[in-house]
């Protein structure tokens, strides 16, 4: 019988300590934040991992006060910043169940986190369910202020509309007799759309342009033989790519193998993250899904932030890490914003302060002017890659105004597009 | 000597257990718990098939099925009622495992896994290139009216892992139920001695397509609670990594009784709930080497530890 007593002890002891562990208190001033980005699997190298270095990049800094002007202040409004880290690999049941986690077991104040547009879509309903704070990083999906409202969900990266939009408008700019394209993009809802939306901005602005390739190989699929065969058969004046990661880096390689890009210019909407580290031929044209990386405009807080990541990391900042800091950005703003109001801000004190508010970033301005004051618009930057002295390097850059590749507030992307995106300013 | 069967018993303590949970444990841990319910479901179908020495890699597809009939339900249809939805799922299960079933029947061991991770794979590639079927960003799933109560009259936090339980552990007993039946000792014989089993007048085709069905509807009714309680589906559900997951709490848990894949499912979501909370960069690699311990030292699984319990305590009481 001791056996068994023994046996029950243990049995109830360890479930009380896992069920009645609470939340910790807060000491005064700290402010929890979870960071969700991926850890592990094929999006980790190129997105979750910069991504990852510069929240801790960012907290060690305004924690140790060393970022400059506008954010000369300690932490977030006085309060230290503490990080809990996710990783956002597995299936969206885990990542919601990881999310509760972090709400009602850790204790967070504040989410920031997520890369695939997936998680995203699961995880705002429930963000407003536990009205936690939240705000997405990454993901460029529109569906999610498109679809429905959110009160506790903020987006402070712009949508996949602008890369879209803003490569069709590029290319147009860059040889305005262009006669044809070709599309290869992965088949999941990015490709499709980035391709959708893509084509469909291009043929408002040149409704006579022929589509030659549109090929869709399937995601991870890392052997192109065939599709490049038939992009050579049948050339256009540009190829279009929303490919990222792995893929991307072998299409380039594969392709420039065999002279694919000889006569033809690729458009990478997502280029930017491998600038550095793959051999893109001449004349490519790069996208940073907005004002980020190389394409960041000139300021005091985006030398501080390259230079610091470059000294830490030994790689400079791509697009990733960019979107990450400007998630701590917009929060700090927001907080210390609120706190004008309130020393000790509510949760919808953040909130409002937040709606529709206006920060600069590493990459420049950023305004919360969608999704009811909940999604950011920025420009959108393209240019074409060149090797200045041996190092990567973008040449040509343009840059397009938010209000030129993005739909007014409350309007369906897709159908702003297709409408002839009427209303866009461009000058 | 045999033990007298006390399951039934322990079923209905186990739900008043789990049911109080959701009153006086935090949400996050009755979450949790909802979660590895749901998804033990889908594992006791992975074992029901596994004490017949058939290994379904490809319980995904109909976790998927299930998944999306929820969805589609009440997105598209208006059934917003969990209680049809659940049945709906499960007659959805009925009519996929019967036609693939007819084509399963016929194989077994590495051929059986892998035509069954086949499928699964098939319905994973349809939706993730169908915009219509919400692609493969998935589509949100709201909450569900449950029984005729609508969310609002009554907090879904409460009402729907209730409901999870007196599904889950209804469908435990059937289980049960079914594994002390004729057909389900034919299982254990149609591990041992196919030839055996047909001397006996019972076809082996026959009864692995049965179990191949049962297994679905465990499956789909998973997914269908799964789809409510995250409010979300996406194909992933149907992802072979998925299904191998299922594989994995089934080994975890063990295949010596009916609520050996409840203890691996509350056991491994558990785990990799801390791994991920502990080891944000590692967890994959804690739940390998907890894999890999299992399999050398406890091949039966988890269930094989009450055993082993149970054992001391005859020998103890013997004189």
């Amino acid at each position: 019988m001791k056996g068994r007593k023994t046996f029950l002890g243990v049995a109830v002891s360890l479930f009380l300590a896992l069920v009645l562990t609470a939340p910790p208190v807060h000491a005064g001033g700290t402010l929890k934040v979870g960071v969700v980005t991926f850890l592990s699997g094929a999006a980790a190298g190129p997105f979750g991992v910069p991504a990852k270095n510069a929240a801790e990049l960012v907290v060690d800094a305004l924690n140790n006060n060393m970022v400059p002007e506008p954010y000369n202040t300690p932490g977030i409004g006085g309060k230290k910043i503490e990080m809990v880290l996710i990783d956002e690999a597995g299936s969206a049941t885990q990542q919601v169940t990881e999310f509760r986690n972090l709400v009602q077991k850790k204790g967070v104040d504040v989410v920031i986190g997520y890369i695939s547009s997936g998680h995203c879509l699961a995880i705002a309903p429930v963000a407003e369910e536990l009205k936690a704070l939240t705000i997405l990083f990454d993901c460029g999906t529109p569906r999610i202020f498109e679809e429905a409202s959110y009160k506790y969900v903020f987006r402070t990266g712009p949508t996949a509309t602008i890369d879209s939009v803003g490569a069709a408008r590029y290319i147009v700019d860059l040889k305005p007799d262009l006669k044809s394209v070709s599309g290869i993009n992965q088949d999941y809802a990015w490709g499709h759309d980035s391709w959708n939306d893509f084509i469909s901005a291009l043929k408002v602005l040149k409704p006579d342009v022929e589509v030659k390739n549109e090929l869709f190989p399937k995601l991870f699929k890392g052997q192109y033989g065939a599709e490049i065969s038939s992009l050579l058969v049948n050339p256009a004046d540009f190829i279009h790519s929303s490919f990222w990661g792995g893929d991307m880096e072998a299409f380039v390689l594969q392709g420039s193998a065999r002279g694919l890009f000889d006569e033809q210019t690729a458009i990478l909407t997502t280029g930017e993250t491998a600038m550095f580290r793959l051999d893109i031929p001449e004349g490519t044209v790069l996208g940073a899904r907005g004002p980020f990386g190389v394409y960041a405009p000139k300021s005091k807080l985006n030398d501080w932030f390259r230079s610091n990541y470059i000294e830490k990391y030994k790689t400079p900042p791509t697009y990733p890490s960019y979107k990450m800091a400007q998630a701590f950005f917009g929060l700090k703003t927001a907080y210390e914003k609120a706190m004008k109001s309130s020393k000790n801000p509510t949760k919808e004190d953040i909130i409002k302060a937040f709606e529709y508010l206006e920060f600069v970033s590493p990459a420049g301005k950023v305004k919360m002017a969608l999704g009811k004051g909940h999604q950011a618009l920025q420009e959108s930057v393209y240019g074409q890659f060149t090797k200045a002295g041996g190092k990567p390097s973008v040449k040509n850059v343009k840059r397009y105004p938010p209000e030129c590749v993005s739909p007014p507030d409350g309007v369906k992307s897709l159908d702003w597009i297709k409408g002839g995106m009427k209303g866009a300013k461009c000058d | 000597m045999r033990r007298k069967d006390r399951t039934y018993p322990i079923l209905v303590g186990l739900f008043l257990l789990f049911s109080g949970a959701v009153f006086f444990t935090p949400r996050w841990f009755s979450f949790l718990l909802t979660v590895a319910v749901a998804r033990s479901l889908v594992v006791l179908g992975v074992v029901l098939l596994m004490r017949a020495g058939l290994v379904s890699f490809g319980q995904g597809f109909f976790y998927c099925i299930g998944g999306y009939v929820a969805g589609f339900s009440s997105n598209a249809f208006g059934v917003t009622d969990a209680g049809a939805v659940v049945i709906l799922a499960a007659l959805g299960a009925v009519v996929a495992g019967a036609i693939v079933g007819l084509l399963l029947c016929n194989y077994r061991d590495i051929f059986f896994a892998m035509l069954t991770l086949a499928l699964s794979m098939i319905l994973y590639s349809v939706i993730v290139k169908n915009p219509a079927l919400g692609g493969s960003d998935g589509f949100n799933v709201p909450p569900p009216t449950i029984l005729g109560i609508s969310p609002e009259a009554v907090d879904p936090r409460v009402s729907l892992p209730l409901f999870t339980f007196a599904v889950a552990f209804l469908l435990y007993a059937l289980a049960h139920r079914y594994f002390l039946s004729g057909f389900g000792y034919a299982g254990l014989a149609l591990r041992m001695n196919e030839i055996r089993l047909e001397y006996l007048s019972l076809s082996a085709r026959a009864l692995v397509f049965l179990k191949y069905i049962l297994a679905g509807v465990l499956a789909s009714v998973g997914g269908a609670l799964i789809a409510y309680i995250s409010g979300h589906v996406d194909p992933e559900l149907a992802y072979w990594t998925t299904s191998g997951e299922f594989v994995f709490i089934a080994l975890l848990g063990g295949t010596g009784h009916v609520l050996a894949p409840l203890a691996g499912g509350v056991v491994f979501e558990v785990i990799r709930s801390y791994a991920f909370d502990l080891a944000p960069s590692l967890w994959q690699m804690v739940l390998g080497v907890i894999l890999l311990l299992m399999i050398i030292f406890m091949p039966e699984g988890l269930w094989s530890l009450t055993e082993r319990f149970l054992e001391r305590k005859r020998d103890e009481a013997a004189p």
